[in-house]
């Protein structure tokens, strides 16, 4: 099979799994929504609220993210699924791109929903014209942490102390979509002093990040996979 | 009547943490042949079947699969050969016949071709629709073998297949096993199950620190199968 009819298929069977045990509703969401009304229980100020919003949803998606690629992987590691894959000789890069698929998807949806809770918590305001910027980033943003968040859960597989050694690894290589997906929002809602264009070039950040990771990845996540089997 | 050998080993020597797992092995296996491997632990049983995977290069002899060199065609080796080791690979949150799909639409199989991957091991009617998770051991170890057979591999590597079963699930595992052996599947076991395992073997094989040091032939089956 191609790689490419690899993807697709792991990806299926990925959403398929997730529809199954509905981990994103019932854990990574609230725990989502509670980091949000946490921080506006600790930032009770509508101005400052408003002006951090963006940051604030996307700080909550790279913690949300940490569970969903944990569990992308759990399912894997649970009676050696990942490793029996590899054994078959079923290609790397269609795994990978497949559980980054899913997993960007997932991250989308999650997404989403953040910030329509944002708009309700800290009176965020929406303006038409960044529609189309805010779509972009959203898109642009999930496909690097789909892709990031794949490699480093393959990596982190089967170690011990994975739980603890995901967030280690994985925080400090998301930080450039945490700068440009916010920076990049920020001038989708009108928010500080960024201007669209400015936005932009924001989301060219975040699609070179996805592209620079989606290059890496397919060449490292067999080996590294197979490593740590 | 002699057949090609699916597995073909002369004077190989296997590297694991610079030890030699396998040190000067030399074995072949003919298509139809269930070959039991035996021996201590640390013999090179799972080391013999991990190279015959095409997870280990060998590092000195020739050593072949399926007519295929295992320096120079591993990966072409690993999506031909089942290797079943102590865990069956399976989404626990999907259905048997879902995992049993997924397998198959790695190789492309067709529908029929999944369902009569079920059929062989039992799990066509009342399993078909229930999750992994609910599974028995037993049942979950049949579910894996389907699977093997649904991704078409032509060679079966299991690696102590009964452990962790209980009686019932013994039993119930010797009987696919017998099954898909009678659709000449080749297959090489280990196994520290003698009595159980050798029932079903046409050949035995002993491993001993990593060289293959005697060779019988199985007791029920009663097919005389060529040794090397």
């Amino acid at each position: 099979m191609t790689s490419f009819g690899v993807t697709k298929l792991v990806a299926a069977k990925d959403l398929r799994i997730e529809l199954r045990s509905r981990v994103l509703l019932n854990q990574v969401l609230p725990f989502a929504a509670i980091t949000m009304v946490l921080f506006a229980f600790a930032l009770d100020q509508d101005d400052l609220l408003v002006r951090v919003a963006p940051g604030l949803a996307w700080l909550a998606s790279l913690f949300s993210m940490l569970v969903v690629v944990q569990r992308s992987f759990a399912v894997e590691a649970g009676d050696g699924a990942l490793d029996a894959l590899r054994t078959a000789g079923v290609p790397a890069q269609g795994i990978y791109f497949g559980k980054a698929a899913a997993l960007a998807l997932q991250l989308l949806v999650l997404e989403t929903l953040l910030f329509l809770a944002a708009f309700v918590l800290y009176s965020s305001r929406f303006e038409g014209a960044g529609v189309v910027l805010l779509i972009t980033s959203a898109l642009a943003a999930s496909c690097g942490l789909g892709l990031v968040g794949t490699l480093y859960g393959g990596l982190t597989t089967g170690t011990k102390g994975r739980e603890s050694l995901l967030p280690l690894l994985l925080l400090p290589v998301v930080a450039p979509v945490l700068i440009g997906a916010t920076r990049a929002t920020e001038a989708a809602l009108g928010v500080g002093r960024i201007s669209m264009q400015e936005g932009w070039a924001w989301v060219a950040l975040l699609v070179t990040y996805a592209l620079l990771f989606g290059i890496g990845g397919s060449i490292g996540f067999g080996p590294l996979v197979d490593d740590t089997a | 009547m002699e057949t090609d050998p699916v597995v073909q080993l002369v004077d190989v020597v296997a590297v694991l943490d610079r030890f030699p797992a396998l040190a000067g092995a030399t074995l072949t296996v003919r298509r139809g042949e269930i070959v039991l491997l035996t021996g201590p632990n640390g013999a090179g049983k799972t080391t013999l079947l991990r190279l015959c995977a095409g997870l280990l290069p060998p590092a000195r002899g020739t050593a072949s699969v399926l007519g295929l060199d295992l320096v120079e065609h591993r990966e072409a080796v690993r999506s031909r050969v089942g290797l079943l080791g102590h865990s069956n690979g399976l989404y626990t949150d999907l259905t048997v016949a879902e995992n049993v799909g997924f397998w198959g639409a790695t190789v492309g199989a067709s529908d029929d071709e999944i369902s009569g991957a079920l059929s062989r091991m039992a799990l066509a009617d009342r399993l078909r629709n229930v999750p992994v998770r609910k599974l028995s051991a037993g049942q979950r170890r049949r579910t894996a073998l389907a699977c093997l057979i649904a991704r078409r591999a032509e060679l079966w590597l299991l690696d102590e297949p009964h452990a962790g079963l209980d009686a019932a699930g013994r039993d119930e595992l010797d009987a696919v096993l017998r099954a898909a052996s009678s659709a000449a599947a080749t297959m090489i076991v280990a196994s520290h199950e003698l009595e159980r395992a050798g029932a079903l073997a046409t050949r035995i094989v002993e491993v001993a620190g990593g060289q293959i040091s005697s060779k019988g032939h199985g007791h029920i089956r009663g097919q005389e199968s060529g040794t090397t």
